[in-house]
């Protein structure tokens, strides 16, 4: 569990619906923006919360400020190029504000 | 290893069985806990007899609590919201652990059927459920889940028609994840217990749907 | 470079549906790990960053709660609870008892 403080979390950006785009890095570290959904346009499905960076606690440091974490709605039929099932089926990912830009 | 076919093998009852530790050998990793375990106690970061509680109340865990909360969601529609919007909070009413991680239930519906999966790791609400089963952490259900979730459904035994959409969810930071199946027909008039006993492990991460099979 | 723990996407085989009885070292482990964060000694980031860094073949050949072990007993070390030294003799220590345990 992320640890409260005094410093204060990093404001959100985005609202419920907008359209956001997960920024293509390849970089070492330990990162959980999965790859697979890199470069991948979605929609915000919900604001869950600020919680501390996990690529900085990772290293025994503080994380903080808080970043902003979303569940981002993508297409399975948009992510996949040869995806086999239903148009509508989706997949959602939590990603950290700071690997998502306005789409 | 013991490997049985799960399809079948409904877990809505506790399953607190611990292989003994092998007898004769230790491996390379068991002599590493050992040690591990004995150099914290000897410098005071822990002791041996917190070990051994957090060992039991990770036994006294099992999907069987998973399968209250889904069972009384099913009969009690003002906790079933709660448990929607706000999920830890609703498991303190039932007199559950709240959780070291934020809950996010995803309820099925007739025309929707949510699945789960850590593609990074096993992230798992092990506080509500236990411990995952070693499919869900395996390579094959990592890889595999986000891309092809119809096919890996249907290795579970549950073929989806295309009218019903699929939500896969990555649980790939802070958030935990609770399937809530839909309940089933042939249920109506039964008690929370009843209805409980047939909420599986594997309907709550998504791979399964309940059976009134009574 | 997609990392190798990083498999969200990829081609894989069949899921066996395995499942077996945890081994009391295996909850030991795990209970290890809870009782280490509670007290603020390590974080879950610090268990995963040591575990994907592993190396492809540690990552694919050690079993779940192998992978746990190293990462804690790495983490540790990392954080200076422990040495390698003290490590390496403990362990050298656990095993003769063993032995003669077992005579």
């Amino acid at each position: 569990m992320n640890a409260t403080s005094s410093i204060a979390p990093v404001a959100p950006r985005f609202r419920l619906g907008d359209r956001v785009k997960v920024r293509w890095a390849d970089v070492p570290g330990h990162i959980r923006t999965p790859w697979y959904i890199r470069g991948q346009t979605g929609v915000i499905e919900r604001l869950c919360g600020a919680y501390a960076n996990p690529e900085e606690l990772a290293y025994a440091r503080s994380g903080l400020p808080a970043q902003p974490l979303y569940r981002v709605r993508f297409t399975q039929a948009q992510v996949w190029p040869d995806y086999g099932g239903s148009p509508a089926d989706t997949i959602d990912v939590e990603i950290y504000q700071h690997w998502l830009e306005s789409a | 290893m013991h490997e049985h076919d799960t399809r079948n093998h409904h877990h809505g009852h506790p399953h607190p069985g611990t292989r003994p530790d092998a007898d004769d050998t230790l491996t390379h990793y068991q002599v590493m806990e050992i040690a591990v375990r004995e150099l914290l106690i000897e410098k005071g970061v822990l002791s041996a007899d917190a070990v051994r509680r957090e060992v039991e109340k990770m036994d006294a865990r099992s999907p069987a609590q998973g399968a209250r909360v889904v069972a009384r969601s099913w009969i009690d529609p003002v906790f079933k919201s709660k448990l929607l919007a706000l999920g830890n909070d609703a498991l303190v009413d039932l007199g559950l652990e709240r959780g070291p991680y934020k809950l996010v239930v995803v309820e099925n519906m007739a025309d929707v059927h949510n699945v789960v999966v850590c593609t990074l790791c096993s992230c798992y609400p092990r506080w509500l459920l236990g411990l995952p089963p070693d499919w869900y952490k395996s390579r094959n259900y990592r890889s595999r889940t986000v891309r092809e979730p119809r096919a890996v459904l249907r290795e579970f035994g549950l073929d989806l028609p295309d009218d019903i959409t699929v939500r896969v969810h990555d649980s790939t930071a802070d958030m935990r994840y609770l399937v809530l199946p839909a309940r089933p027909t042939g249920t109506e008039g039964w008690s929370e217990d009843q209805l409980s006993s047939i909420v599986t492990r594997d309907c709550m991460i998504g791979v399964a749907v309940p059976k009134a099979n009574r | 470079m997609r990392s190798h723990h990083d498999m969200g996407g990829l081609p894989a085989g069949r899921i066996e549906p395995t499942e077996h009885d945890y081994a009391l070292w295996e909850k030991r482990v795990d209970a290890l790990m809870v009782l280490l964060s509670a007290a603020g000694r390590m974080t879950v980031d610090e268990l995963r960053k040591n575990i994907e860094s592993i190396g492809p073949d540690a990552y694919d050949s050690l079993t779940y709660y192998e992978r746990w072990i190293h990462s804690i007993s790495q983490t540790l070390i990392q954080r200076g609870v422990i040495t390698i030294d003290e490590l390496g003799r403990k362990m050298a220590q656990v095993e003769v008892r063993h032995k003669k345990g077992r005579e």
